[in-house]
Order: structure tokens, then sequence, then C-alpha cells
């Protein structure tokens, strides 16, 4: 039987267009390691809060673009809170210790956002069916093609954020060393409130791209943990280690669930991720764009 | 160096009885002395004396268990590194701190945020003034670029520069805070002859022609003599003596403290 070269480009791109999802979860992970130094385990948490705040206020009547700007307005006020509640009290902790208080930020945020709202499934229709189009002669789902471009416009416009931007010229001396950022005079703390809005904005991207396809529910917290095996292959301070690290684990996933799945028994997709971060995290400790991280003041 | 001509100033920075401890760690034992306007300050002393500590009380990146900090005319028991770059105090790292990632230029620009009107938040959101703006400070900057003879290196990421380099442009970084009072963690460590010497222009250049304050560390103690109008020596965390160059060489406990370690 002749390799069907047309059937793996299909299932390639569908694993590609699918790790772009992931690569969103990865860079909320990633930018706030960066300038905060806190491993996020509320980003999940924070996904949920977003969708479940956007579709709650379009089933309440809002059109599409007030629910988004109502959301946005939400995580800013979340970001400031957590600066003010968390960050600012246990500065210059231990990373354990602010990894634990973001384990109670997550609870915290979880259950403030099923509370506010409820815990329901909700669909989420973003005017983008889930539908196959053809596509030279293969058929790929129209929303993750609409997801992927999502995406793409993000990174660019966090790119140009970063780069250009004053504010962006900031965050990347905090990010690259604290302790000359302070020393030039830019305030950590108001750093801290952007990072966390930005890690806001794009959760509520994830939120919409996940709850577009899973439904908003508790679950898609969860699309969290799918972040792990990318962040373990991209590294947990790099952004485009974040993007090609999701790409790779999408692509992976999907093509070994084809087409190495049937000799197995099927149903490797769940666990192949993990199995393809630990054999990484054997060779390349600190992933493939990470550096390694050395503190000294 | 003839620095006869020179107008030392009233007092800009007193330190009084600072004490500082890590746990167990005693870095600063009631340690008080001034700095004056325009003058070179050196801090000399052993390895582990606690030079570098005093530098991070004075910008507040360590908070001393007791004292007091006048700077300025106004006293506080400690402050933020933000905050003491606003007042005008800038520095450099003993383990440089640059931006790796960024180039020369870029990392000089840092320098000049807080110049850039107060609230650089929402500056970032309108171009028009915020270009005007930038175009004043990236000439600053090309200025002190020209000053420090690095125009070769203007576009270089610093992670790949030699450590001399690095050093020069830690200093560039400082001075486009136009600061009033400038503290330098040991920038001659490490360099070659002609490197200190260039850097010892530049710190003298820096002082004569803005009559910036210096306070710096340095081991190198042809260096201290020479660019130097006072020095203060430190051991184990105490101060053991302040003055003149020459007052100090001639010190006993000051030469008891060299002898008793090697450099
Ligand atoms: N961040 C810190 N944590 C713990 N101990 C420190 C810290 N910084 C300095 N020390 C200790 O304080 C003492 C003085 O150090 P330092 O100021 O670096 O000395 P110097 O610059 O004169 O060589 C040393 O015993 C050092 O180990
Ligand atoms: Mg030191």
């Amino acid at each position: 039987m002749a390799f069907d070269w047309l059937f793996f480009l299909e299932v390639l791109i569908a694993g590609l267009l699918s790790g772009a999802m992931y690569s969103l979860v990865a860079l909320g992970f990633v930018l706030i390691f960066k300038a905060s130094g806190v491993f996020n385990f509320a980003q999940g948490a924070m996904v949920l809060l977003a969708a479940l705040t956007f579709v709650r206020l379009v089933e309440m009547g809002a059109p599409l673009w007030l629910a988004g700007v109502s959301t946005l307005m939400v995580m800013v006020v979340l970001a400031m809170l957590v600066e003010r509640l968390v960050l600012r009290q246990l500065v210059n902790q231990a990373p354990i210790i602010l990894f634990m208080a973001s384990i109670g930020l997550n609870f915290f945020i979880e259950g403030t956002a099923q509370g506010v709202w409820d815990s329901d499934v909700h669909a989420l229709d973003l005017g983008v069916p889930d539908l196959p189009i053809d596509v030279f002669g293969m058929l790929i789902s129209q929303f993750d093609i609409f997801a992927a471009a999502m995406v793409a416009a993000l990174v660019v416009v966090l790119a140009v954020f970063f780069q250009k931007t004053r504010i962006g010229r900031a965050l990347r001396a905090v990010a690259d060393d604290h302790q000359a950022a302070l020393s030039v005079g830019i305030p950590l703390q108001t750093i801290w409130v952007v990072v966390w809005s930005v890690a806001g904005v794009v959760a509520l991207v994830a939120g919409l791209v996940w709850g577009s396809k899973l439904g908003v529910q508790f679950s898609i917290s969860l699309v969290a943990l799918k972040a792990l095996p990318v962040l373990i292959l991209g590294g947990f301070t790099s952004v485009p280690g974040a993007i090609i690290g999701g790409l790779i684990i999408g692509a992976g996933e999907k093509l070994a669930e084809v087409f190495i799945g049937p000799f197995v028994g099927g149903a490797i997709e769940s666990w192949f991720p993990y199995m393809l971060a630990m054999v990484f995290l054997l060779f390349r400790p600190q992933g493939l764009f990470g550096e390694k991280i050395i503190e000294r003041v | 160096m003839s620095q006869a001509h020179k107008k030392i100033g009233d007092i800009m920075l007193k330190v009084e009885d600072i004490s500082l401890s890590f746990g167990g760690v005693r870095a600063l034992s009631g340690v008080s002395f001034d700095v004056r306007e325009h003058e070179i300050l050196a801090i000399i002393g052993p390895n582990g004396a606690g030079k570098s500590s005093m530098l991070n009380v004075i910008n507040g990146v360590y908070h001393p268990q007791e004292g007091a900090i006048t700077y300025k005319g106004s006293t506080r028991k400690q402050m933020r590194p933000h905050q003491a770059a606003k007042q005008g105090i800038a520095r450099t790292f003993q383990n440089i701190a640059l931006f790796k990632g960024m180039s020369t230029l870029d990392n000089i620009m840092t320098g000049r945020l807080l110049k850039m009107r107060r609230n650089f938040l929402w500056q970032a959101l309108y171009w028009g003034p915020a270009q005007k703006e930038e175009i004043e400070n990236r000439m600053v900057c090309e200025k002190i670029i020209d000053f420090l003879e690095i125009q070769a290196i203007r576009k270089t990421p610093v992670g790949r520069l030699p450590y001399g380099l690095q050093k020069r442009v830690e200093l560039g970084r400082a001075l486009a805070m136009e600061p009033d009072l400038l503290l330098l963690d040991e920038p001659m460590a490490g360099m070659n002859v002609e490197e200190k010497e260039d850097m010892c222009r530049f710190v003298l250049d820096v002082n004569d022609e803005f009559g910036t304050t210096i306070a710096l560390i340095e081991h190198d103690m042809g260096v201290v003599m020479d660019i130097s109008d006072r020095v203060m020596v430190l051991d184990y965390g105490r101060k053991i003596a302040d003055g003149s160059p020459d007052e100090v060489r001639a010190d006993q406990e000051v030469i008891d403290a060299y002898l008793g370690v090697s450099h």
C-alpha cells in the first residue's frame, strides 16, 4: 500500500492548527513567568473566568464586541487585585511560595467565576462553524483556520507591543534583569499589572477558542495541563518557544494518534505529548529556546 | 591629577549608623559616613567587607535593620530602587546587570525611561508626541555613546560583548539617567591596564564636566589613590577609616586589614 501523502498532510495541518491553541495557553504562562517569576498555576482558571464571563454576557444579550471589552476589563481588574493582594505581599519570596500562592489563586478564581456565573455547560458561537472545507483536496476545519488566524494575529500584536512601545521596552527589561530594571527606575508593580493584564487578554482569546470548540465549562480550565508539555518543550522563558512548542505538540499528538495509534490500541493522543516532553526533558532540560536561569545580585 | 580647583559642596548623602544582617551574617555594623556634592568617594576594603551591601542599602536594594539615610535633605529608613532612581541615584553592579538580549543603544535608552514623561504607561499609546520625545532622548544616548567611545558596538546585543565593554555600557546606561549621585560597584574589576585607564578617564570626566557626585568601590589601590577625593575603608562590616587618600594610606588599622588578606 502506497503511503498517502495527502492524508498525512491533512493530519499534520489539523495537528498544527490545534497546536496553535496550545501555544496560546503556553504563551500566558511564559509571559507571567518571565516578568514576575511566578509559575502561574491559575492560568487555566483565568481562561475559565474569561470564557465564562464572555459567554454569560453574550447570553444576557450583549453584542460580541461589548462582551469582549467588558471581559477585558474584568481581566485587568483581576491583574490589579493579584498585584496588590498577592505579588506585592510576596515580593522576594522563593519561587515555590509564589507557586503555592498561585494554586490558591487558582481555586479562588475558579470558585468565584462559578459562583458569580454558574457551572453549567454553555455553547459559545463566534459565528464560524467547525465544519471542514476543501483546501487543495484536503479537508480542514474552518474553525481551526479561524482560530489559528486569531492566534497569529494575537502574536503579531504582542510582538509589536513588546518591540515597539515604551512599556514593551520596560517589560523586556524586567524580564531580562530585575535588578537592572529597578535600578533605572522601572516600577516593578506597574509592570506586574500590565503583564498580568496581557496574560488576561491571552486567557480571553484562549477561552474563546477553546470554549467554542469544547463548550464553556469547568473542564476548559484543564487546557492549562496541555500547556505543560508545551512549556517543557519550548522552555519556560521563551515566547517563540511557546509557539513552536505548541505546534510540535499539536502536530505530534495528531500524527501519533493516526499513524502509531492503531498499532498500540489507539487513544495515545492523551498521553503522547507528556511522553514526548519527558523524553525531551532528558536531553534538554531548559527547553528548545529557554535560557538557563542563574540568579545573582 | 589636579583636583585642587574642584569645588566640593555640601553634604548630599548622610549615612547614619547603618546595620544590616542576612540571617546570622552581619554584613554592616553601625556604619556612618557622608558623601559631599561633586566629590569622588572611594569605598575600599577586603572581600566580604560589606562594600556592595553598602551601595545596595543606599539605592534601596537591601533594607537595613537599623540606621537612617538622609539624601538631599530628606531622611528615610528605607526606599525602593525605582524611587532611588527617580531621585537621581544611578548605579552599576559588581556582577554586571545589563539587559543581555538588547543592543548597546537599547540598553542605554532604558536609562531614559524616567526622563520620558512621567506616566510612560499612557505615553505608550500616543505615537505622535512620544515620537518627538523619543528622538530627543535618542540624541542624549548618542552623545553618551560618543563620550564612552562605543560607537562601533551601538547595535550589538550586549550579551555578546567582552566583559570590559559590558562594564562600559552599564556605565552608559547609568549616565543616561543624568544622575546626581552615581554609585559604581567595581567598575574596573577584570579589566586590563588599558581598559582601566579608559574607565578612570571616563569617571574623572563625568565628575568634572557634569559635576556628578560619585561613590565607587575599587580594589586597585593605584586607581583609588589617583582618582578619589576621599576614601572610606570597610572591614568586616565596620568602618575603620575615612579621609584623604594620603591619610588612609598611612593609617595603621588599614594597613593591618590589608596585610591580613591576600589579593
Ligand atoms: N543577598 C545576600 N544574602 C546573604 N548574604 C549576603 C547577601 N549580600 C551580601 N551578603 C553577605 O554580606 C557580607 C558582605 O558582602 P558584600 O557586601 O558583597 O561584600 P563586598 O562587596 O565588600 O565584597 C558577606 O558576608 C556576604 O556573604
Ligand atoms: Mg562587592
